[in-house]
């Protein structure tokens, strides 16, 4: 089956998933399924994500600083089409001067000194641009190493990899761009360090989560949904459910 | 000799109650004192652990609205369940909050905390914003306090919220994913419970 085939397949799948879902968040797609593979990804992290990153805690701190800096860097190529989609013109010229800053007075990425000049560098994707304008997330699902997701996240970043993305065009695509060339290993070594870095930044948080869930799986949805829903509406104020606990 | 031990007893007792009731009734200088309290116990090395657990349950058990983060936590099921259930549900989750907090207090203690400001959501509730400085394992961190203030002069936290991410909510989602698989068995969430106490 060639590429082309394979990706349309997926992506009918995932909208028939999509809309037999009924943008109800909460439910799952194939639960039994996200679960096994979710066991599979805690084995990953567990002989390979974990190891790396611990040993990545002890390099010193500006290296590790200046990682998350680069990674971070790139990541606002992507940020700034979806900021564009969304209409915020003001942040999305905030994320261009951030990237054009930190390319090139910041070394590379390397150094973070957009931020020192006040520059916001908010991260978006087209899932969250899809949420801004309404579609809600779709089932739930876990995918093997990527990890949680929802329909409507999937096809976001499919649709991100392939045609927003900058980044992506240049390396896991190969396509050249104003004579700047990259590769597919680019593109994964790029994509290892984010998630080396995230795991080393958040490994008390990991395992405080671990040790105290009676429901690891489900308290890790729940954190997934919470905080992607506090990406889309740019806010972490929380609804105030407790109903008649209050009186 | 009656009047003396009288007065020694009343003293003891005065000194007991003003030790229960030691923290501000203003949101943010209570979750100051709290936190300040709760770490400085964790931190004291003339205390044996289990004196540190003990101390640090009473005053989670003083401070922490946790019947109405159990009946919270259970979602709508706190409706229909019948008392005796309730009742021992309510015990299990006592027990099991109590575990869970205190092994988090303990994984967070060794870093340096701040209060940055507090806001008063509704007459029932004041968020008081604050951040735990970052580390080699952990960069810093936000949290918030939401704190129950029904009654001005006692007020009591009822959730955590950790990066925008509410614990309480994370809480409510894991039991409610128990439940929904097991026909909304409550004896079998209390069973995980008990099983998670004994571990």
């Amino acid at each position: 089956m060639s590429y082309k085939k394979l990706y349309l397949l997926v992506c009918s799948f995932l909208m028939v998933f999509a809309y037999s879902a009924s943008a109800e968040t909460d439910k799952e797609c194939f639960e039994k399924v996200s679960r096994g593979i979710f066991k599979f990804n805690q084995g990953f992290d567990n002989i390979i994500l974990e190891p790396v990153a611990k040993v990545y805690n002890k390099l010193p701190e500006p290296v590790r600083k200046g990682t998350g800096n680069f990674t971070s860097n790139i990541a606002t190529l992507l940020s700034i089409p979806n900021h564009i989609l969304q209409g915020e013109v003001r942040l999305a010229g905030h994320a261009t001067g951030s990237f054009l800053i930190n390319s090139t007075i910041g070394v590379l990425g390397f150094g973070n000194p957009a931020s020192l000049m006040g520059l916001e560098n908010q991260k978006e994707d087209l899932g969250q641009t899809l949420g801004s304008y309404g579609v809600k997330g779709g089932c739930y699902f876990v995918m093997p190493i990527l990890g949680p997701t929802t329909v409507r996240d999937t096809l976001g970043m499919i649709a991100d990899t392939n045609y927003l993305d900058p980044f992506a065009r240049v390396t896991w695509h190969e396509k050249e761009v104003k004579n700047i060339s990259g590769t597919k290993i680019d593109y994964v070594g790029v994509k290892a360090a984010t998630a080396v870095d995230f795991r080393g930044d958040n490994m008390t948080n990991f395992e405080s989560l671990e040790k105290n869930s009676i429901d690891l799986y489900a308290a890790t949805k729940s954190l997934y949904l919470q905080d992607r829903k506090n990406k889309i509406n740019n806010s972490s104020d929380n609804e105030d459910d407790w109903g008649n606990l209050d009186n | 000799m009656k009047k003396l031990i009288l007065i020694l007893v009343s003293c003891i007792f005065i000194v007991k109650i003003s030790y229960a009731t030691t923290y501000s009734s203003d949101p943010k200088m209570f979750v100051s004192e709290l936190v300040y309290d709760a770490t400085s116990k964790l931190s004291d090395k003339n205390l044996s652990t289990e004196e540190k657990h003990s101390l640090i349950e009473s005053i989670a058990i003083d401070n922490v609205d946790i019947n109405a983060l159990g009946l919270y936590t259970l979602g709508e099921l706190r409706k229909t369940a019948d008392e005796d259930s309730l009742r021992n549900y309510q015990k299990s989750f006592q027990k099991y909050f109590l575990k869970t907090l205190t092994s988090r207090l303990s994984d967070y203690s060794s870093n340096k905390f701040e209060i940055i400001e507090a806001e008063k959501k509704s007459a029932n509730y004041t968020i008081v914003k604050s951040k735990i400085s970052g580390n080699e394992n952990q960069p810093e961190i936000k949290i918030d306090w939401r704190i129950y203030t029904k009654d001005p002069q006692k007020p009591l936290v009822r959730d955590l919220i950790v990066e925008g991410l509410s614990l309480a909510r994370a809480q409510k989602e894991e039991f409610n994913s128990i439940l929904t698989s097991n026909n909304n068995d409550i004896n079998i969430l209390i069973s995980k419970l008990d099983e998670f106490i004994k571990k």
